[in-house]
């Protein structure tokens, strides 16, 4: 006892040691270019974005101190209250813009499908963890039952963002635990096909009369959108036309920083969320579009590694997921803003305004870090 | 299915995997890259072209409001052209030093700038936002000459809504007001998000909202060039937008102004129906307010003095509120007695004085309803214990169904919103209405005092007007309607609204003939007869009185109190009596007997339809105690 001393520097020391050097070095680039990008698409919202910044990453910070194991013994309890929540919301949930996906707890106003994007990947390492040695046929079974249920809550309130990201996040999971290739490929076959169909097939499937059975409406009219986004010039397509607009006349360079004619004349719809690429494509050019793409692959390649060195079966599906679930989120964002994918409401991940969704990406990181600390203290 | 020995098999298993996922994950990023390089390499020129060189903005063309006229061409609602001073707050650096150099050229005031604020918040990209409206010509000169020192700024000619009748027409044509954030959702689940990009009004109330679809047009498309400045430069395409339609109404703005006039500053409603069609001629309630107040937003203060009011002034009476008919009730009655052939014509009945239920008298104390009634009689003199016996005799459900053919108790789908329901009892309704087993359970007394249109009966004017238009038109059941035609504002063709009966009641027609014989005798020498003396001309009407129980929660002001607690005063009434051309309901709030001030005020309403007869004066009530006498 008479030994302990008080170090300060030594407790800063010990308290970062978790935050992986590659992965925070990486991060603060594209939360850099974020806030050079936001100065320029709407400079009046710094002050709020700088509280999500000092939010996300105190966050990050946190999570990378829990280990691993803690981690996971979080999985039940937080997967069983995001269900309630969610069945909260089919039943008392507030209806806004014909969606249902807010529960007024009293206190404040959540969104239960936000905590799904973490709990579920959770919940599946945690249940494929128990079965370590045993995973038959039937444990993916179980596997797919545990995605379903929140999947189902959320598709039906209905939001298409949110059910891509947590069905994806469940599908990662399932991929990583050795599904076998026999299931996967006819599956991906189907989804190419249907695709293929649709772009195919477009000017038919769109005609009003016409109704898809399992997407709402306004789901298949972005589909249809961005099959011919000249369709409806004043509507959905406005925002598909103008984007492609911003980034094709950035050219290889860029109009340069603050310079985007399309962004300064207020062209782009919700150019400081969803369509905040278009922003950087239209004043950095192909140039500032690679270099952000090159900054989520060093985020990916980091993210694998550290799941491929993973102590455990469960940290290593889980840093597998999380990874995967950053690359979707750059993926359809960037794709749904260069006009390859439908409209969804995918933020672009680490760049986008919005604090939710910077939340619980760092939450992802923090993950990341605490799975990465757990094999170095295990060697050491 | 896989399955793994050993640990490390498992984890070699899980390498191999993460190896595709990066190969996933790269040809994915190369498909965006490869995106990227051929919008911004291969494409560029087209693009920059698109955005650099011509920027090109697509601007909504604000189709025309269509207007609204009455059935003689009488203008209710219209758009006039003003001159207004725009700022568009996305290309104007300062905002605050921007209108303060505007306002050395022309007037602001504070009220323009709280508006302004107010609009800037609410406002979509693009829209340039009012500072100033209603600019005069001196203005726009000195304005217009100064103007390329204000980048940002413009003078615009934007289109105003105008209701020239103002409060006579406020509860039918309703009015306009900005689109709020409940009306974009509600456009956004109509799907007619594009159609409204660039409106700024829509229909909020009265005609105005329930014929929005029909009023306002399909919006054209502008491809404008802009300069770097954002102003426009160059029309480059245009598809015009299609101006939305006029409605020519039912109404006729004589009568309804006549009926307005006869009610006077009481509290009331009156509902004139054309019983051929089913077309209202008249629908007033009052107090009433001015519409104009509403389109821009109406001040705190306006707002405050129409919503404390006592009076209630935004409140549609003539659809709203819904009352006891008392003796309005009587002449269906007496058809629901004949048709289910409990009651003759031809019977008559002795000593009907008293009326004894369950230990319960009933007493009916006038002269002419002691001896020799026949049906025809007691509706003439308003006889309560005929009613009480037949209402006992048929039973609360058989009342129920026959009245429930006349519409009563039900929305009767009138083209303008906000009607009630009203209440038809039964013992259903009951059961639905309350919670309680006592008060669940229907009890017989309970009948006696539907019988005579006490009770729990409440029903609004307009039910009662069409219930009587169907009466006297040979049991055909409208939906009444304000809306003669839709006229197409580019082709002037006029697609007629509905013209055909929801459905024709079966009644026979000696029945029909006979109730409204003894109507037209209630205006010669029963209950109406004083009010209705030297008309010039036959006419058929009922009195009616709703008791008024409680001040149900109302404030208690003295000196009030005592006009709140009199009775409300119904009338119903037909004109001329052979082929009746109006069907019309009256209803003075606490205005007393029926005889009393209801009564009057249909007269004159009648004189001006059959006659033309102009109204001087309020229709004059008369004395309390010679109403008394008529009806206890």
């Amino acid at each position: 006892m008479s030994e302990f001393r008080f170090h300060p520097l030594a407790l800063i020391r010990a308290g970062l040691r978790p935050l992986d050097p590659f992965l925070l070095l990486v991060l603060a680039g594209l939360l850099g270019y974020g806030y050079a990008l936001m100065t320029s698409a709407s400079p009046e919202r710094l002050p709020s974005l700088q509280v999500h910044l000092m939010v996300g990453l105190a966050t990050m910070w946190l999570v990378s101190l829990v280990p691993p194991k803690r981690l996971l013994s979080l999985a039940v309890p937080l997967y069983l209250i995001g269900v309630v929540l969610l069945l909260g919301v089919f039943f008392f949930g507030e209806t806004s813009k014909g969606a249902k996906r807010w529960l007024d707890i009293g206190v404040a106003r959540i969104q239960p499908s936000e905590l799904m994007k973490i709990a579920v990947p959770l919940m599946l390492a945690w249940y494929f963890q128990q079965r370590e040695g045993m995973i038959r046929f039937g444990s993916f079974i179980v596997a797919i039952v545990l995605l379903a249920i929140p999947l189902g809550l959320i598709v039906i309130q209905p939001d298409l963002g949110t059910s891509l990201l947590v069905g994806a996040a469940g599908l990662y999971v399932i991929f990583f635990a050795g599904l076998s290739w026999k299931l996967i490929v006819p599956v991906v076959m189907v989804g190419a096909i249907g695709i293929g169909a649709i772009v195919g097939f477009g000017d038919m499937l769109c005609q009003p009369e016409v109704d898809w059975q399992v997407l709402r409406e306004y789901q298949k009219q972005r589909v249809c959108t961005l099959l011919d986004p000249t369709q409806d010039p004043l509507g959905k397509g406005f925002h598909i036309i103008q984007s492609t607009i911003a980034i094709g006349s950035g050219g290889l360079w860029g109009k340069g920083w603050l310079d985007g004619t399309q962004t300064h004349l207020a062209f782009i719809p919700e150019r400081h969320t969803d369509f905040i690429f278009s922003v950087l494509a239209e004043e950095f050019g192909l140039v500032g579009a690679l270099a952000l793409l090159g900054g989520y692959l060093l985020l990916i390649l980091r993210g694998f590694l550290i799941a491929a060195q993973a102590p455990t079966l469960a940290s290593r599906l889980l840093a597998g997921a999380i990874t995967m679930i950053i690359f979707t989120y750059a993926f359809v964002n960037m794709g749904m803003v260069s006009g390859i994918l439908p409209v969804v409401g995918v933020p672009l991940p680490f760049v986008s305004y919005g604090g939710t969704a910077l939340v619980t990406l760092c939450v992802g990181l923090g993950i990341l870090m605490s799975i990465e600390r757990s094999r170095v203290a295990a060697k050491e | 299915m896989t399955e793994f020995k050993r640990p490390e098999e498992a984890l070699y298993a899980f390498r191999r995997r993460v190896v595709v996922a990066v190969l996933f994950v790269v040809i994915c990023f190369g498909l965006l890259a490869s995106r990227f390089y051929y919008l911004q390499v291969v494409q560029h020129d087209y693009y920059h072209a698109r955005a650099e060189g011509n920027r090109v903005a697509v601007l909504p063309v604000v189709p025309g409001r269509g207007e609204i006229y009455d059935r003689h061409g009488e203008v209710l609602a219209r758009n006039y052209s003003v001159y207004t001073l725009e700022i568009n707050p996305v290309r104007v650096r300062n905002l605050d030093a921007t209108i303060e150099a505007l306002s050395r050229i022309v007037t602001i005031e504070e009220r323009d700038r709280r508006r302004f604020r107010r609009l800037v918040l609410e406002t979509k990209y693009f829209d340039s936002v009012p500072i100033r409206t209603h600019l005069t010509d001196e203005e726009v000169a000195r304005i217009a000459a100064r103007l390329y020192q204000f980048p940002g700024v413009e003078v615009q000619a934007r289109q105003y809504r105008d209701y020239p009748a103002g409060p006579s027409t406020a509860h039918v044509v309703g009015y306009i007001g900005r689109i709020n954030e409940r009306d974009i959702q509600r456009i956004e689940e109509r799907g007619e998000t594009a159609n409204y990009r660039g409106s700024e009004y829509i229909g909020k109330s009265g005609l105005e909202s329930s014929y929005e679809s029909a009023l306002h047009g399909t919006t054209g498309i502008e491809q404008v060039e802009i300069n770097a400045g954002g102003r426009a430069v160059r029309l480059m395409s245009r598809t015009p937008s299609i101006p939305g339609s006029h409605l020519e109404l039912t109404l006729d703005m004589g009568l309804q102004r006549a009926a307005e006039a006869a009610l006077g500053n009481r509290r009331g409603a009156v509902v004139a129906i054309e019983p051929a069609t089913g077309g209202v001629l008249a629908l007033v309630s009052t107090p009433s307010f001015d519409p104009n107040l509403f389109i821009d937003g109406i001040s705190v203060a306006d707002w405050r003095a129409l919503s404390d009011s006592p009076d209630h002034p935004l409140l549609n009476r003539a659809l709203y509120s819904a009352y006891p008919p008392g003796s309005t009730f009587k002449p269906f009655m007496a058809l629901a007695g004949l048709e289910s052939g409990r009651r003759t014509l031809e019977q008559r009945f002795n000593n009907q004085g008293v009326f004894t239920y369950v230990g319960h008298r009933f007493v009916d104390r006038k002269s002419n309803c002691q001896s020799n009634v026949d049906l025809h009689r007691t509706l003439v003199y308003s006889c309560n214990t005929y009613y009480y016996q037949l209402g006992n005799e048929m039973g609360i459900d058989a009342i129920a169904d026959f009245m429930r053919q006349f519409g009563f108790g039900q929305r009767s789908g009138i083209d303008v919103p906000g009607e009630a329901t009203g209440v038809l009892p039964s013992p259903a309704w009951k059961r639905n209405r309350f919670s309680s087993r006592e008060h669940q359970q229907w009890y017989g007394g309970e009948t006696i005092s539907v019988s005579i249109g006490q009770g729990y009966n409440a029903y609004t004017p307009l039910q009662m007007a069409n219930a009587l238009a169907a009466l006297v038109n040979g049991g055909a059941l409208y939906r009444p309607h304000l809306v003669r035609h839709i006229v197409d504002a580019v082709t002037g063709e006029m697609r007629p609204v509905e013209t055909e009966p929801v459905t024709r009641i079966p009644l026979r027609q000696r029945h029909l003939d006979a109730v409204m014989a003894a109507m037209v005798e209630v205006n010669v020498r029963g209950t109406a007869a004083r009010v209705f003396k030297d008309a010039g001309y036959a006419s058929g009407g009922k009195t009616g009185t709703a008791q008024v129980f409680s001040l149900r929660g109302q404030r208690y002001v003295e000196g009030q109190v005592a006009e709140r607690l009199r009775d409300h005063s119904w009338f119903i009434g037909f004109a001329p009596a052979e082929n009746p051309t109006i069907a019309l309901a009256v209803l003075v709030e606490n205005g007393g007997f029926g005889s009393q001030s209801a009564a009057p005020v249909a007269r004159q309403v009648m004189d001006y339809h059959v006659l033309g007869k102009p109204i001087e004066a309020p229709a004059e009530e008369i004395d309390e105690r010679l109403a008394a006498e008529l009806e206890q």
